[in-house]
């Protein structure tokens, strides 16, 4: 291995045989981020065809390529990989660690994505174009009616998987086994217990994933016939096992992104977290919820009413948990000193947004009103609020955060809080008028629309494409501070951090906590 | 000349369209609605008030968290002196704040509980329709005792020409179809609902009723329309290319006028059955069939057959070569294309017509042809 004292190793071998945390933080991050634009031509495409009734720019099968590439890709290719290159970044850091446990492993789980998703965007180029049945791939629109690209479809599908069970294995055994000495379970930063959680999430569900592609390969290749009516199987199936993952799978999506909320919140009011002990049940109580929720995306199969009615009470309960963080993010603000640079402005977009994003959910979930939302664009937008004011909002917040411990140098604030105000605005402008039409009956995924749907829409598509622009000023935003931003060397960046990650050197050096920081033992959390 | 035969008809027709449409009222997304429409069924009624229920209980929450939020922002801040107190945990807030909105779950459980069921009461139904989902066509089959069951498929009406804006757009674009369901008012109808190749939804949302119509499954919903009118509809699950462009329109009559389009119906079917033990003339065949192509092919196919997004008929080396093989792709379409299956749009007597006009039109004088009884053959197989 070395001397632990050098520094990293020089050009493109440094990046390549990694193991350490920060690299590999740094190279997830930046992949996440490409993916995230990749999704995003994907969606300003989906915008501007949307922009008018009538077909202008592309054909309803490209369309189709379009969601579901979309969806994919910001999901799994943008969204998921940041927080990870978050984790890895934070969690060593944050629970005095020298590095992640299993750091080759960690290498691996990285590398293998850049491939996957180069192989996923490839299908466009193939016989028949890329995957068209959306990101929720139901059969056998996804299996004996997709074109043969889907082969290429679940090999992607089982490497990620792989990526995501071997990254959150890493991520359990870090927290469980290289916690500073005092550093008790109950004294980890809430972005540690949140991540945690997750990982324990993405254990469970990814291989319940990989179930259902493999059938579907099967369904495809080997005649088997698990989700064809035809050959005696069931295309309900189908549903019950993908969202027996999709559903948690969206809680491992914003799970960490409570996390983050909760550590940066705090820190722009000046005062600690109002209910640490309540935030860690309530984030457990939602993860165990989530998994038996699965089927309230699913009202309107036909499921017998006591199901109907098990899955409604059951999201309705949900709520109660994710109540109990809002308020517990909004008490901690209460009577603090606050100030509202670029971070607290992404926390606090993202606690009026998914707030929002939440109460659609509770309206989502009473079931017989479902049968009036579901598949429309009220769905669309609900689900917005919650990923995109959700995560990537709190995504926009860690990095403002962070980013100066990183690399020692600070943003520019202005152009920072001009992101914010740019993404606000547009977001709203883009999701907002979705939950009009889609109440008034505009059904989603559709490339052509009522000519009642046009004014909405149009509006829908410019707040897009502002959104979309604004993702590059922050692009510009991070590269500037990177190459050139003001140095600064104070180990606490911001006055109202809490946190090991504030006691070391700005920036953070190569390797961190080779030996173990002394925790307080007065000094609870973060 | 025959476009020009269409505007005059368009022309003319135009008022009294209007003055139909004035007098049956038309139901359907209203210009730049922003909320669910109430409906026109007792359970539409009843989703519509729950779903304003709900919809004031998270605004009267939103206006609480957010005022207290926007309180701290504006008068807790450190540029106006704010200095933090520094209270947390507080076991008596906190199972308050799980409780009480537990308490109002359990409030709104109750009548979303009982809409449910009777979202779910299929019972005592006056009459069934059998509603299969087809890429990218609804067919409907109204199931008769006797067995006499009437079926038609329902298409999108909207000429190619307004979705690629050729032409400027109806005031019902994507929402009107060739053939609409049609039930009588304040009747309750029963829908089975299944899906012939992937699956679709069923959704018509002055109904409120949106069904999944899933290979294999049969699934039910019922409606109980208290006013006359047209009610337009869309699926609602992703099924392919031409998922946008499969409405659903619900022609909803008095009863009077629902028995007497039901025996038009009914006659209509008992006359094909009639035609199809018949032998006809070359002549005749080709008569019918021009009505038909002109229905079902030209679109694609042109009016003097020299083709469009379908192959040229004039000339072709299918139509002009051996009729199984003409016949079967009539009946069995082109797969992957969009020359579509017809086999089971068409009755036989149709598909004997037109594609025996096929082959004695556009200068393709092959003077052979197709009885109805050779299409029912070729189908047994
Ligand atoms: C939606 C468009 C569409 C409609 C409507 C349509 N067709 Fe076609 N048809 C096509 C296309 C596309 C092809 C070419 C398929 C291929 O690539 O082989 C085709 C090919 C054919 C051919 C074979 C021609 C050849 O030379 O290969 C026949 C015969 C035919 N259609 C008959 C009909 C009949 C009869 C009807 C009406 C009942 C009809 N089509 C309606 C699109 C259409
Ligand atoms: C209060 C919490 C929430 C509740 C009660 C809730 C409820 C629901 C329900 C019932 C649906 C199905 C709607 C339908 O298809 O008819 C749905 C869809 C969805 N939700 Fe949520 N939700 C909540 C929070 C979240 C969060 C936090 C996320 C992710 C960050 C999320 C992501 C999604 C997505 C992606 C879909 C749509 C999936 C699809 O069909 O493509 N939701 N939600
Ligand atoms: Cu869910
Ligand atoms: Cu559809």
């Amino acid at each position: 291995m070395g001397d632990h004292h050098h520094g990293p190793a020089k050009g493109l071998s440094r990046w390549l045989f990694t193991t350490n945390h920060k690299d590999i933080g740094t190279m997830y991050l930046w992949f996440s981020f490409s993916m995230f634009m990749l999704g995003g031509t994907f969606a300003m495409i989906i915008r501007a065809e949307l922009f008018q009734p009538g077909l202008q720019l592309v054909e309803p099968a490209f369309f189709n390529q379009m969601t579901t590439l979309h969806g994919l890709i910001m999901v799994f290719g943008a969204i998921m990989p940041s927080f990870v290159g978050l984790a890895n970044w934070l969690i060593p850091m944050m629970i005095g660690a020298p590095d992640m446990a299993l750091p080759r492993m960690n290498n691996w789980s990285f590398w293998i994505l850049p491939p996957t998703f180069l192989l996923l965007a490839s299908t466009l180029f193939m016989e028949g174009g890329a995957p068209a049945a959306g990101w929720t791939f139901y059969a056998p629109l996804s299996t004996t009616y997709a074109a043969p690209s889907v082969t290429f479809f679940i090999f992607s599908v089982h490497v990620l998987g792989l990526s995501s069970i071997m990254g959150s294995i890493n991520i359990i055994a870090t927290v469980m086994n290289m916690r500073a000495p005092g550093m008790t379970y109950m004294k980890m930063p809430l972005f540690v217990w949140t991540w945690l959680i997750t990982a324990f999430l993405l254990v469970a569900v990814m291989p319940v994933l990989a179930g259902a592609v493999t059938m579907m390969l099967m369904d495809v290749h080997f005649g088997t016939s698990f989700f064809s009516a035809a050959g005696g199987g069931d295309p309900v199936l189908f549903q019950h096992v993908f969202w027996f993952f999709g559903h948690p799978e969206v809680y491992i999506i914003i799970l960490p992104a409570f996390g983050v909320v909760s550590q940066i919140i705090p820190a722009f009011s000046r005062k600690p977290l109002f209910g640490y002990d309540s935030m860690v049940y309530a984030t457990a109580s939602i993860a165990f919820l989530s998994f038996i929720v699965w089927a309230h995306h699913m009202y309107t199969v036909g499921m017998p009413v006591a199901g109907e009615l098990f899955f409604m009470y059951a999201t309705m309960l949900i709520a109660v948990p994710t109540g109990v963080k809002v308020f517990n993010w909004v008490t901690t603000m209460w009577r603090g000193s606050l100030s509202f640079e670029t971070p607290m402005l992404f926390c606090i977009g993202f606690l009026v947004l998914f707030t929002i994003g939440g109460f659609t959910g509770l309206m989502l979930a009473i079931a017989p009103s479902d049968f009036q939302y579901h598949d429309t664009y009220f769905v669309v937008a609900h689900f917005h609020y919650v990923m995109v004011a959700g995560a990537v909002f709190s995504m926009s917040a860690a990095i403002y955060f962070w980013l100066p411990k990183w690399c020692g140098r600070m943003y520019n604030e202005t152009m920072g809080k001009t992101h914010f105000w740019i993404s606000f605005i547009g977001f709203n402008l883009a999701f907002f008028p979705q939950h009009f039409v889609g109440l008034a009956g505009m059904p989603r995924r559709i490339p052509d629309y009522a000519l009642q749907f046009t004014d909405f829409n149009m509006m829908s598509s410019i707040g897009a494409f502002i959104y979309g622009l604004s993702q590059v000023l922050f692009l510009y935003n991070v590269i500037a501070t990177i190459v050139a931003g003001k140095p600064v060397s104070d180990p606490k960046v911001w006055d109202g951090a809490e946190g090991l990650e504030w006691t070391i050197p700005t920036p953070a050096p190569y390797h961190t906590f080779e030996t173990p920081p002394k925790i307080d033992p007065a000094h609870a959390h973060s | 000349m025959c476009f020009e035969a269409k505007r005059l008809l368009k022309l003319a027709l135009g008022p009294v369209l209007m003055l139909v449409s004035a007098v049956v009222l038309a139901y359907g997304p209203e210009v730049n609605q922003v909320n669910m429409a109430p409906g026109v069924t007792a359970v539409g009624e009843r989703i519509y008030d729950l779903h304003m229920w709900i919809l004031g209980v998270c605004t009267v929450i939103g206006v609480g968290v957010f005022g207290v939020m926007f309180y701290s922002i504006i008068n807790h801040r450190k540029s106006k002196g704010a200095v933090a107190s520094h209270f947390h945990e507080s076991t008596k807030v906190e199972i308050a704040w799980t409780v009480i909105p537990f308490l109002i779950l359990l409030v709104m459980a109750v009548p979303s509980t009982s809409t449910l069921l009777e979202v779910y009461n299929n019972d005592d139904a006056e009459m069934d329709i059998l509603v299969t989902g087809f890429q990218w066509k609804w067919k409907y089959e109204y199931i008769d005792e006797s067995g006499e069951n009437v079926s038609f498929f329902s298409n999108l009406r909207t000429p190619q020409s307004e979705i690629h804006n050729a032409d400027p757009k109806g005031e019902y674009y994507l929402l009107e179809v060739d053939e609409p369901m049609v039930i009588p008012v304040n009747t309750k109808v029963r829908f089975l609902i299944t899906g012939n190749d992937v699956i679709h939804s069923w959704w018509v949302p002055d109904l409120a009723v949106k069904r999944d119509a899933i290979p294999g499954f049969i699934n039910e919903a019922w409606t109980k329309v208290d006013t006359v009118g047209v009610y337009r509809g869309q699926c609602a699950e992703l099924c392919g290319k031409d998922h946008g462009f499969m409405p659903i329109v619900v022609n909803v009559v008095s009863k009077e006028d629902y028995s007497q389009w039901l025996s038009g119906k009914q006659a209509e079917a008992a006359a094909i059955k009639e035609l199809m033990a018949q032998t006809f003339t070359l002549d005749q065949q080709v008569e019918r069939g021009k009505a038909v192509y002109e229905r079902s092919c030209l679109a694609c196919h042109g009016a003097n057959g020299e083709g469009g997004v379908g192959k040229a008929i004039a000339g072709s080396a299918i139509v002009t070569g051996d009729i199984n093989k003409h016949l079967d792709v009539g009946i069995n379409g082109v797969p992957g294309t969009a020359m579509q299956a017809f086999g089971g749009q068409l009755n036989d007597v149709d598909m004997a017509a037109v594609i025996t006009y096929q082959r004695n039109a556009f200068g393709n004088n092959m003077g052979d042809m197709v009885q109805p009884i050779d299409v029912y053959n070729h189908k047994k197989g």
